[in-house]
């Protein structure tokens, strides 16, 4: 009898309680639109208003786009997600396809030691691997970029489970049908694994976007910053004075993400559960 | 199945191979095992190479590296043992960041698990919205974190910022958050705490629809009447697994707290918000105290190797009770 | 002990009726099953008598008292489910000492580290363990109380499951399907095992399942439920010899009972597979449906003819696959000695007793026949 009458309440309360939190964690958001809209005399103005009187969000997108390369740092941001994403699955699938299904000597030792990999932290490896970069000559390019995340052990692990769900009679089918072990990974096995390769590849691409300590250690030039690093350099470059297009600029950089988020919710939260699993 | 032996002509790798295999292995069988087992190595070369080369090779370097004075730049190097670590343990600077980095994770695995489960149990309380709260929870995740940090430090402006201002408009002292050696950790881990707390609900979410609904019911025949009580005697304890995975999973990443440290305060102000990576940034790659910086990666890596541990530990427990 | 009456019981979901008002009325003490095809509501007229959902329309009440609003937990029941819902972390003791906790103990004395220093908690325990032993003994589980439900094997579930129901006395057994997820052999043992525990308890068991045998061979009574209705309730025999509808015939016996078009003549006279028998109905002239145990059909004599299509020899009987000759039917007769199985494809007589024979109307309701004659004992359709 006690819960008939609670009954009606609890959803209103539930409500309520999400809706608060909700606000809370959505307000650095709000503000941010709100003051990437707002001219300077607003921005620098003691009194809170979240609607600007004049809206300026066009004038201030303008500045941030002249005073930094945005184009330029986006498209960084994509040559080097997607050139890391590639490079990752080419080098890892095969890998993970003769760990799940074909026997050979040493195969147990390095699973395992790709089971170790997965619990080195990559700040552990920073000051070795950028020597490494530096005897190389590579230091500030691309290839600083990509390189030392074109092995991505949490991949290989990834897709070797999966890969030991597919059936061995597929695998033996194809070997009936004349494919060869290389053949196999590429037009078997990987169609098989979209589903797998999909999650993997948004967990990657939504951790190299985001990365900020690897490009603030070897790189230097402008032309080769990527989005989270324009944004560190807007901002030291303007602090204290351009809150305007700095919010605008940084509504530009979390964008895609947040867009692409928006439009694939589940892939999205998927993909990125998958640290959970490491 | 469909798509995988579909169309396409063969790559001139895999006719070749094909034929190579195919025409005097079928008479020998214990050549065409060699032949897989030399594909295998084939196939797991470049993966192991690279792994060698930028993961297990530079993780050795590291503690090698340690034990050194090298320096970037350095002609040679020389064997100095203990000398990094001495150094360190007498490092007034390195006490401050370990403790900064503890209170650091004190603080956020705490907040952003409690917050997280709290979140997923209310989402999944009710029926209606659910979808677009988990969304608008896992924003933060999405969202550039260096980007976002910009953003706090706009709203954790002490004139102009929001937070201030929401604090004056009820009466309340403001503070000059970031700039403040009283106040600049806190601030830190507000901002950690924001940006986990979705990444934790989804596991916890994920958590809870896992929970055979037969079992809440099960227990309401039981006798447990209350919401309190089905939590007690169904939901904690089959959520355990998920939580000490969350757990770790947030200590783990409250180590590695770097970002919104080196954007907001570069560890200030007077190192009140100094933590390890960032010492180790600072010595590592703006001292270029290679030796010195290794000896601190160590003692990070040995803090993140131990919270693994605990989970394996804990994992394994788990299995045998589940 | 309880007498659980439902009365025009209605539910829906999302606007599709799964029970379609049902009446029944469950005796104090007797084995009650509903069966019937998946998806037929059985399972859902359970959990509306557990409380588990609330009904749409109509009164549950049980021993007289109306069960609207009170919560499962305060109903008294106890319910066995199909995946036993075990609580994973519990050793089997702890599980069945389940309900004697949350009913014994207070919420104080229930809580984790405080609770266990109460004395009037020691107390309590001391009484549960008395009680979850006593059950364990019945149920011969002493010796698994110390395992986790992982550690068990089905059938050993399924005990530890029926031993949190017993153990704090209900009013009623809810049971949803508990054998299904055993194998064969197991089932049939669990069968005899619970059939004796009904007697043993002798408390009002409702037992909902899709397989008539095990319906056929525990319950005092069966409630054949089709499409979100009670098609018919009555004893195994009356259901097996009596069936009100065709739908009920079908559900029935395994094999399943063999149906033959029919025919009633302007004369009332009964045809089937196009010759007269003995039989005469006072339902309007028209096409009906003769339905015949595969026990009834007697091959070697008769005025049917048909061929040997398929043959499954049990071991201890066989059944016999017909193709009618002159006609699509296919029919199944079983044969007690095997031994006596004819080849494939031979061709063989067959014909069944006048009071073999069950007719239904073309919607499937239940048409009465008059044996002619006074010869009405084991007598053959005529020629």
């Amino acid at each position: 009898m006690k819960n008939l009458r609670a009954i009606p309440l609890w959803p209103a309360v539930r409500h309520l309680l999400l809706i608060t939190g909700a606000v809370v964690l959505l307000a650095p958001f709000i503000w941010m639109v709100s003051t990437a809209s707002k001219p300077p005399e607003e921005v620098f103005s003691s009194e809170l208003h979240l609607i600007p009187h004049h809206f300026a969000l066009w004038d201030n997108l303008k500045v941030a786009f002249a005073k930094a390369n945005l184009w330029r740092f986006l498209l960084n941001g994509v040559i080097v997600t997607v050139s890391i994403f590639v490079l990752q699955v080419l080098i890892a699938l095969p890998a993970a396809y003769a760990l799940a299904k074909l026997r050979f000597l040493g195969r147990d030792t390095l699973f395992a030691l790709v089971l170790f990999g997965i619990l080195i932290p990559p700040q552990a490896t920073a000051i070795p691997v950028f020597l490494l970069l530096h005897k190389l000559g590579l230091l500030d390019s691309y290839a600083a970029l990509v390189l030392p995340f074109t092995i991505s052990v949490f991949g290989i692990f990834l897709m070797r489970q999966f890969f030991k769900s597919v059936p061995d009679d597929l695998v033996d089918a194809a070997r009936m049908d004349g494919i060869s072990e290389f053949g196999i990974v590429w037009r078997v096995m990987l169609p098989a694994a979209i589903p797998a390769v999909t999650a993997f590849g948004i967990f990657s691409v939504v951790a190299h976007w985001n990365d900020y300590f690897w490009p603030l250690i070897v790189l230097n030039s402008e032309q080769l910053r990527t989005p989270p690093l324009a944004v560190a350099h807007f901002r030291n470059n303007e602090a204290g004075t351009n809150y305007g297009p700095l919010m605008a600029a940084a509504m530009v950089i979390i964008a895609p993400l947040l867009i692409a988020f928006l439009l694939a919710q589940r892939r999205f939260i998927e993909g990125i559960t998958l640290t959970g699993i490491k | 199945m469909p798509s995988a032996c579909g169309s396409g002509p063969l790559s001139d790798a895999a006719t070749i191979d094909t034929a190579v295999v195919a025409t005097p292995a079928a008479r020998t069988p214990l050549r065409k095992r060699d032949q897989r087992a030399m594909t295998a190595y084939g196939l797991v070369a470049p993966a192991f190479t690279l792994m060698l080369l930028m993961l297990l090779g530079p993780l050795a370097s590291v503690i090698a590296l340690s034990f050194t004075d090298y320096q970037l730049g350095a002609p040679a190097l020389s064997w100095i043992g203990l000398a990094n670590y001495q150094e360190m343990f007498a490092d007034r600077v390195f006490w401050i960041s370990l403790r900064n980095t503890l209170t650091y994770v004190v603080i956020v695995v705490p907040g952003a698990v409690t917050l997280g489960l709290a979140i997923a149990l209310l989402i999944e309380s009710g029926t209606s919205l659910r979808g677009l709260y988990r969304t608008i929870y896992f924003l933060p995740v999405m969202a550039t974190l260096i980007a976002m940090a910009v953003v706090w430090e706009f709203m954790l402006h002490p004139q102009f910022g929001l937070v201030n201002g929401l604090l004056r408009g009820a009466g309340l002292p403001a503070f000059s958050w970031l700039q403040d050696r009283n106040t600049a950790l806190y601030a830190l881990c507000a901002i950690g705490i924001w940006q986990a707390v979705g990444f934790n609900m989804v596991l916890f979410l994920a958590g809870l629809v896992s929970i055979p609904k037969q079992l809440y019911e099960a227990a309401e025949i039981d006798g447990a009447a209350s919401a309190w009580a089905r939590f007690r005697l169904v939901t904690w304890p089959m959520l355990g697994p998920v939580t000490t995975f969350v757990i770790v999973i947030s200590g783990i990443r409250s180590f590695q707290v770097f970002d919104t440290v080196h954007i907001l305060t570069k560890g200030g102000p007077s190192k009140s918000s100094e933590v390890l990576i960032h010492t180790m940034y600072t010595e590592g790659f703006e001292f270029f105290r290679s030796g010195y910086g290794a000896a601190l990666t160590v003692v990070f890596l040995v803090f993140v190797l131990l919270l693994t541990l605990i989970k394996a530990r804990l994992a394994d427990r788990g299995v045998q009770t589940a | 002990m309880a007498k659980i009456e439902l009365s025009a019981v209605r539910k829906s979901f999302d606007g599709t009726e799964i029970l379609k008002g049902v009446d029944l009325r469950i005796e104090d003490g007797e084995f009650i099953s509903l069966v019937g095809p998946s998806g037929c509501g059985k399972s859902t007229l359970l959990r509306v008598i557990a409380g588990l959902e609330p009904q749409s329309a109509g009164e549950v009440r049980i021993d007289g008292v109306a069960a609207d609003g009170i919560r499962p937990s305060a109903r008294n029941l106890a319910m066995v489910f199909q995946s036993y819902a075990l609580y994973p972390h519990l050793s089997a003791f702890d599980n069945i000492a389940v309900p004697l906790r949350m009913r014994r103990l207070s919420a104080i004395e229930r809580l984790p580290l405080v609770g266990a220093l109460l004395p009037s908690r020691r107390r309590k325990e001391r009484g549960i363990r008395e009680d979850v032993a006593g059950v364990a003994e019945q149920l011969e589980i002493a010796h698994l109380l110390g395992r986790k439900p992982a550690q068990l094997s089905g059938g050993q579930r399924q005990r530890i499951a029926v031993g949190r129901a017993i153990v704090r006395q209900p009013v009623a057994f809810l049971f949803d399907e508990p054998l299904s997820n055993l194998d064969a052999k197991l089932r049939v043992h669990m069968r005899a095992e619970l059939a004796q525990l009904h007697r043993r308890l002798n408390t009002t068991f409702v037992y909902v399942t899709h397989d008539q045998a095990e319906a056929m061979t525990m319950s005092s009574r069966i409630a054949v439920m089709i499409g979100g209705e009670l098609v018919q309730v009555g004893t195994p025999a009356d259901i097996y010899d009596n069936p009100r509808d065709i739908r009920v015939a079908e559900f029935v016996g395994s094999p399943k009972i063999n149906i033959l078009p029919g025919r009633i003549r302007d004369d009332g006279r009964i045809e089937a597979l196009g010759f007269a028998l003995r039989l005469t109905s006072a339902t309007a002239p028209g096409p009906c449906r003769i339905g015949v145990r595969p026990e009834r059909i007697e091959l070697g004599s008769g005025p049917f003819s048909g061929h040997v299509v398929h043959a499954e020899n049990m071991g201890s009987e066989a059944f016999v696959h017909l193709g009618v000759n002159g006609s699509d039917a296919r029919l199944v007769a079983r044969i007690d000695d095997p031994r006596r199985l004819p080849p494939i494809a031979t061709q063989v007589s067959f014909g069944f007793a006048t009071d073999a024979v069950r007719a239904f109307d073309p919607e499937g309701k239940r048409i009465e026949v008059e044996i002619e004659h006074a010869e009405r004992v084991r007598e053959r359709a005529i020629v």
